[in-house]
């Protein structure tokens, strides 16, 4: 279908909206990459098979991912004039349940998690109620998505379609509003206005450094040169952070339309998405998304009717962490090694090819569709002072409630981790949340009525970065976890400058020595001052920020690593110079299992008999620790 | 696989004579023979018209490119902050032990198995994780780990 | 003509020309390692840092790429330009303990050898790029890479055989500040 006009775009949104909504049975299966881990291509089979074999008069669609992860596979059910219903921790064997349920007429009441009276639908006229009436019997009880903890604090703006649409389908995406945004700044605003909105509105950069979006399109559209480029980084490369790679899989065009209506501001007609290839369906996702939107006309000439030209290509990573930096990421599409260069002169004056160029990270293009369609005064009511809108999370580690979470800037530490996460695992204490990937830092308990926003986490010496939060309870060392950052980055290192190249290896080494309790008081000074050099003398913000994990650590656990060095303990019982696996005889009960998985064969003893570990022959795999069902394995 | 002629043009022909294709072209040739044969390597850089040296860098500085041949099943196991938190480097090093990969990566001997390290495959609530071929596997033990190389070895 | 301060001292250059320039000109000592008139700067080594006031804020910048603006305020010698530059001669030491420049180096910055060594085969090498540079900006082959990345990252040629480009122009190893070239160059160069 063409879409050259907003005769047309309405007509697409009503098409839509009978998909969305059809007068009929719909289910909906979670299949973005989370969900597929957890199995759910088999449970979309199965139910699609069904509903085939069976000629159901419903249909059987995938969506993205709403951000429960801890409960994939998920499924829902719509049905007309009914709350939508959402089944968690699905099998093939539970939706085989559920079909029988289904078929009988009956509302499935097994593996419910929530269910939903209304749809928000932010960006199209106000929320959809979507029954009428009063609910009776089992729905009445089922709790409601606001009232789940995981959702209570939570507010969808940049993943507002994810988990409600067919990120492959366009009439979906514009019968949410998709598209209009940008008709409204094509058609309404000038360039400028459109910066101007994107700038009173308080957009920065969701990506990592939280540069304000308006001012770098304004310095662009500035720029002399021609042609003009907009980038799109989808190099999403921190370790514990894929809330770019869940929008894409989810709700592909309003990257896209984020996109054009940037193009449209800086003055651009030529872009370029730079996709991680590590994530196969997001590649595959934005391609059809591209594909789509070209064959719509939705790029491509005289868009929408008004003489605006844009058109997108598509590019793939090859593997490096440095191509999420913005001059690594030019050079790569330019075809060469991604080694990063000095950026005395901006990017958008000289930037791929030498020509003005404007990068953004996905999050923060799905936002800008948003703030020309609510305008800037809605968007920045809220979040914080400095720090506007929403963020993306994504909730991971030793947490019980592990997902991605949007919510509005400000919500605190304490809030995120205990109230939407559910606090550690029982037993267990919370020690630090790590944000902001290789570049951010790990806060401490006592912190944690810090408010998560921009200049907050700079303050504390972390950083927002991506968004990744990895919540690390007393199970987890920090002289490890400053190992580990550490560990990444100098395998990610493009190696060019020496303070990044050599500097990042001396660090390690000195950990090294902590970990296995060398290494003096004074050491820990020549870190400290090793740690400045890098920050100050690396060529690139990777090596720039790569102290950034051991600063922060230094800073608030410094009597971890004294323990380690002065005492020779890991208090966490991690670092494996120091310490000792042993078996309590009174737990043993001699069930053999961990001498069946101990590699070396240090554990002997016979059935029903406690058991021994000889620790000369032991390399502290854990294997033992982690198959004891009696807690008979003790590690300290 | 051979590299033929034959299969070398069809991936060669997408692309015009440009430098900036050069990631691209190497990307479907690694994706053609799982490894980027040196002969392919020359041909590439001859149809783009970028000198060797440019083609062996950039092969070397990704990851995503291998210039030896790889094993029949490709194990990706995630390393990232949250699989290691959860113990991932103790599933990683159970991987090694059990394939007899005495580096920190590499390939068997009988060139069934590549084994690598993948920092974030972006399914951070069932880490520990690993990825083989293009099947995630989630919550990973070493024990399951073992499980997981046995079911394959039978494939 | 541009108008600024190198450590309080008034100064100028013309557009385009770097702080290393103005400073050159003027016989203000800045160290340098990867740097060469004749090419392009690359901005590998650290070693030219200096600490630069835009008058929005203070940082680290290299002298060697950092294009001069009217009114900032230049200091070539400070705790954190110094601190910069000891750590580089020091693990420099470390990597190449035997190479004259790099001995040279570290004495004037009082820096000894700690009990870190180098991994593997130890080379003066330190990847300052120039013989690559050279190679390709200069003599117009492209006979040098780099190859890998991080830790790993060398100069060679690529599969690390015996360059067909290569022209044994000795330009290479002409250029080599350390004399690691001198063990490369067999390796490399044509037949």
């Amino acid at each position: 279908m063409q879409i050259t006009s907003i005769d047309d775009l309405q007509k697409a949104k009503v098409g839509g909206l009978a998909q969305l909504y059809p007068p009929k049975p719909k289910i909906l299966v979670g299949m973005a990459t989370c969900g597929l881990a957890a199995g759910a291509q088999r449970v979309y089979d199965l139910l699609h098979k069904k509903a085939q074999q069976e000629h159901w008069e419903g249909v059987v669609e995938k969506t993205g991912c709403i951000g429960i992860c801890y409960q994939e596979p998920l499924v829902d059910l719509i049905i007309p004039g009914k709350p939508r219903v959402t089944y968690a921790e699905m099998s093939p064997e539970k939706a085989e349940a559920l079909w029988e349920e289904l078929a009988a007429g009956r509302v499935p009441e097994k593996q419910v998690l929530a269910r939903m009276d209304v749809d928000g639908m932010i960006l199209d006229g106000g929320p959809r109620k979507l029954y009428q009436g009063k609910l009776k019997g089992f729905l009445a009880k089922v709790p409601r998505y606001e009232d789940l903890d995981f959702f209570k604090l939570q507010r969808h703006i940049a993943m507002r379609n994810c988990g409600f649409i067919d990120p492959d389908n366009l009439l979906q995406y514009i019968a949410r509003g998709g598209y209009f945004a940008l008709y409204t700044a094509l058609t309404t605003m000038t360039p400028d206005q459109v910066i101007q909105a994107v700038t009173t509105a308080g957009l920065r950069g969701r990506g990592g450094g939280g540069f304000p979006t308006g001012v770098k399109w304004a310095s662009c559209r500035k720029a002399k040169g021609w042609p003009k480029y907009v980038l799109c980084n989808a190099d999403e490369g921190d370790p514990g952070a894929y809330m770019d790679r869940s929008l894409i899989e989810g709700d592909p065009h309003s990257i896209l339309e984020g996109m054009l209506i940037g193009a449209y501001a800086i003055g651009s007609s030529e872009g370029y998405i730079y996709v991680r290839a590590e994530y196969p369906l997001a590649v595959k996702t934005l391609q059809r998304a591209i594909l789509a939107a070209r064959e719509a006309g939705l790029l491509g000439t005289n868009i929408l009717g008004s003489g605006f030209s844009f058109d997108l290509k598509l590019n793939l990573g090859g593997g490096a962490f440095v191509c999420g930096e913005s001059t690594a990421l030019m050079a790569s599409i330019e075809g060469k090694p991604g080694e990063p260069r000095a950026k005395y002169v901006h990017t958008a004056d000289k930037g791929l090819w030498n020509r003005p160029s404007n990068l953004n990270n996905v999050e923060t293009w799905a936002n800008v569709p948003v703030i020309i369609a609510k305008g800037a005064d809605w968007y920045r009511d809220i979040g914080t002072e400095g720090s506007k809108g929403t963020k993306i999370f994504s909730l991971v580690g030793q947490v019980k409630n592990v997902g991605l979470v949007e919510v509005p800037m400000g919500v605190s530490i304490k809030q995120m981790v205990q109230d939407i996460g559910g606090g550690v695992p029982e037993d267990r204490e919370f020690k630090a949340l790590q944000i902001g990937g290789p570049s951010g830092g790990c806060i401490p308990r006592e912190q944690w009525d810090l408010p998560i926003d921009f200049d907050s986490l700079w303050d504390a010496g972390a950083m927002m970065g991506s968004g990744g939060m990895i919540v690390m309870d007393n199970s987890t060392c920090m002289v490890d976890v400053a190992k580990f950052f550490l560990d990444f980055l100098i395998d990610e290192s493009c190696g060019k400058c020496i303070p990044c190249r050599l500097g990042l290896k001396r660090m390690r080494e000195l950990l090294e020595e902590f970990s296995s309790g060398k290494g003096s008081l004074e050491d820990l000074e020549e870190l400290q001052s090793l740690s400045e050099a890098v920050k100050d003398g690396s060529l690139c913000a990777l090596g720039g920020s790569a102290p950034n994990p051991v600063l922060t650590t230094l800073r608030y656990f410094r009597e971890e690593y004294e323990a380690h060095i002065l005492h020779h303990k890991c208090p966490a019982a991690v670092c494996k110079e120091l310490i000792t696996y042993t078996i309590t005889p009174e737990l043993c009960n001699g069930c053999t299992a961990c001498v069946q998985e101990c590699p070396q064969g240090a554990i002997t003893g016979t059935k029903k008999e406690p058991h021994t570990l000889n620790s000369a022959l032991c390399i502290k795999c854990g294997a033992c620790f982690e198959v004891c069902k009696f807690g008979a394995v003790a590690v300290a | 696989m051979s590299v033929t002629f034959k299969v070398l043009e069809t991936i060669l022909e997408r692309y015009p004579p440009s430098s900036e294709h050069l990631i691209s072209a190497l990307q479907d040739v690694q994706a053609r023979f799982n490894y980027i044969p040196p002969e392919a390597m020359t041909a590439v850089c001859d149809h783009l018209g970028v000198p060797l040296s440019r083609g062996w860098a950039v092969a070397t500085f990704y990851k995503s490119f291998s210039l030896e041949p790889k094993g029949e099943h490709d194990v990706a196991v995630c390393l990232g902050t949250a699989c290691h938190v959860r113990g991932g480097r103790n599933v990683y090093d159970k991987f090694r032990r059990d394939l007899g990969i005495a580096a920190q990566e590499g390939t068997t001997r009988d060139l069934k198995f590549s084994l690598r390290q993948v920092r974030c495959l972006g399914c951070c609530s069932m880490a520990p994780v690993a990825q083989v071929d293009e099947e995630i596997h989630g919550n990973l033990s070493q024990r399951k780990a073992g499980h997981l190389l046995r079911m394959y070895r039978k494939r | 003509m541009i108008t600024f301060s190198i450590n309080g001292q008034e100064v100028g250059g013309e557009e385009g020309w770097t702080v290393l320039d103005v400073a050159r000109w003027h016989g203000i000592e800045i160290p340098t390692l990867c740097h060469h008139e004749a090419m392009e700067p690359f901005g590998a080594c650290r070693l030219c840092a200096v600490e630069v006031d835009d008058g929005r804020r203070t940082r680290v910048v290299i002298s060697c790429m950092y294009p001069i603006r009217e009114g900032i305020k230049v200091q070539t010698e400070t705790p954190r330009v110094a601190n910069v530059r000891r750590w580089i001669a020091q693990l420099l030491l470390d990597e190449s303990p035997q190479a004259p420049n790099i001995q040279e180096l570290a004495k004037s910055f009082g820096v000894t050898p700690s009990r870190f060594k180098k991994t593997g085969v130890e080379s003066a090498c330190h990847l300052c790029g120039l013989c690559i540079r050279a190679c390709q900006e200069v003599v117009g082959v492209q006979a040098l890479t780099f190859g890998n990345r991080g830790v790993l990252k060398e100069v060679t040629s690529p599969y690390h055989r015996r360059s067909q480009d290569c022209i044994r122009c000795g330009t290479c190893l002409y250029v080599c500040p350390t004399g690691a070239m001198e063990q490369i160059f067999p390796l490399v160069s044509s037949e």
